[in-house]
């Protein structure tokens, strides 16, 4: 695990230095030319900006009215039938949605049931395996200024939720076998 | 995207009407707003440090050689992308940053494979198939071992957090392969 971690902790500073270096041994003016770059990075953020804002006025919006507890409610028999613990909802439902909130009851979950209980670790695979995708698609589509999506975002709705129950199935796998 | 974002908005407007809760709606919508503006200041400095950095590579001509380096493994996937192109290079980086749990690298660096991308893009404000596939890569979460979860998870006392690791490596790459096959399903489809 430390090894792992040392590894991830490595890759940004040895890649920093090798381009750096590289830039320099190759004559480029490296200072200028990362302050060159750098300046793009606020036309692109002033781009991103008002897709984030459209977003996020949804999903916080979508939090506070109380159709997330809806919603969660709606599951709820589904997930007893089907002897998944009901606290994964919570997590199924937000993780697409936001990655802050998402983290927020991730911990409540842990905190609530425990470390090492079953709505924990189907939690954790979730979050694991799950990514933001709203806001992936809010942040490179508007980044490029791309209008038309064709069937992106169905082709992302259908893998979430196909995701997630490939998480929790794999979980309760391997559960079972203990 | 459009008719998500007014389903979001219209169901929300009507559970807090129902719910009498035009209060939170009112203050959520504020909040949203609060957040956007954090999000972005935030992303303003990582995106600009990395496009920096990845500036320094492409004018010190080792993008291109990168490009020709990864090319074998991203161009089974992205087969319309020239030889030694940007876009390989980029795309292979935000991969990395993204397998290895680097967060705050992946997004811009992420960003920037999209522009490569829409240099080759002759439709201007229509997605092309390889940005489709980059971005359903890039949403199945390709991450190795999640270090946030398992430090929550050890934080509350787990006796082997790292009992996570195996079923998220498992989920993830079931899950991109699902992704990535119904997205290849479904080019024959709409074509």
């Amino acid at each position: 695990m430390t090894t792992a971690n040392f590894i991830s902790q490595l890759m940004i500073p040895v890649f920093i230095l090798f381009a750096v270096a590289y830039g320099f041994a190759k004559k480029v003016r490296v200072y200028d030319c990362f302050v060159s770059g750098a300046k793009d990075g606020i036309t692109v953020v002033i781009k991103i900006f008002p897709y984030l804002l459209a977003i996020f006025i949804a999903v916080k919006s979508f939090q506070a009215s109380g159709a997330f507890d809806f919603a969660k409610d709606l599951f709820r028999g589904l997930f007893i039938a089907l002897n998944i613990p009901i606290e994964v909802i919570a997590i199924a439902i937000i993780k697409p949605l936001s990655g802050s909130a998402s983290l927020g009851v991730f911990t409540d979950i842990v905190k609530t049931t425990g470390s090492d209980s079953l709505a924990s670790l189907i939690s954790a695979v979730i979050m694991g395996s799950a990514e933001t995708t709203f806001y992936v698609l809010a942040v490179y589509l508007g980044a490029v200024g791309i209008k038309k999506t064709r069937h992106l975002v169905s082709v992302c709705v259908v893998s979430d939720i196909v995701g997630i129950i490939i998480a929790i199935g794999i979980v309760k796998f391997l559960f079972s076998l203990r | 995207m459009n008719t998500i974002w007014f389903l979001l908005i219209a169901i929300s407007v009507i559970f807090s009407v129902i719910n009498g809760r035009l209060d939170e709606f009112t203050k959520s919508i504020f909040d949203g707003a609060k957040s956007a503006v954090e999000v972005s200041l935030f992303l303003l400095g990582i995106v600009a440090l990395w496009l920096g950095v990845t500036k320094i590579i492409e004018d010190s001509g080792l993008i291109h050689r990168l490009s020709n380096l990864f090319r074998p493994v991203i161009s089974r996937l992205f087969k319309n992308i020239p030889q030694d192109h940007p876009a390989i290079t980029s795309i292979t980086l935000n991969f990395l940053a993204n397998v290895f749990g680097l967060g705050n690298a992946a997004t811009p660096l992420g960003i920037k494979a999209m522009q490569d991308l829409q240099s080759l893009n002759p439709g201007g404000e229509t997605v092309t198939f390889e940005m489709m596939l980059f971005i359903i890569i890039n949403t199945a979460s390709i991450q190795l071992i999640p270090f946030t979860v398992i430090g929550i998870l050890s934080d509350f006392g787990s006796k082997n957090p790292a009992q996570v690791v195996l079923p998220t490596i498992l989920a993830t790459a079931l899950s991109a392969v699902f992704a990535v096959t119904t997205l290849f399903i479904s080019r024959k489809i709409f074509k």
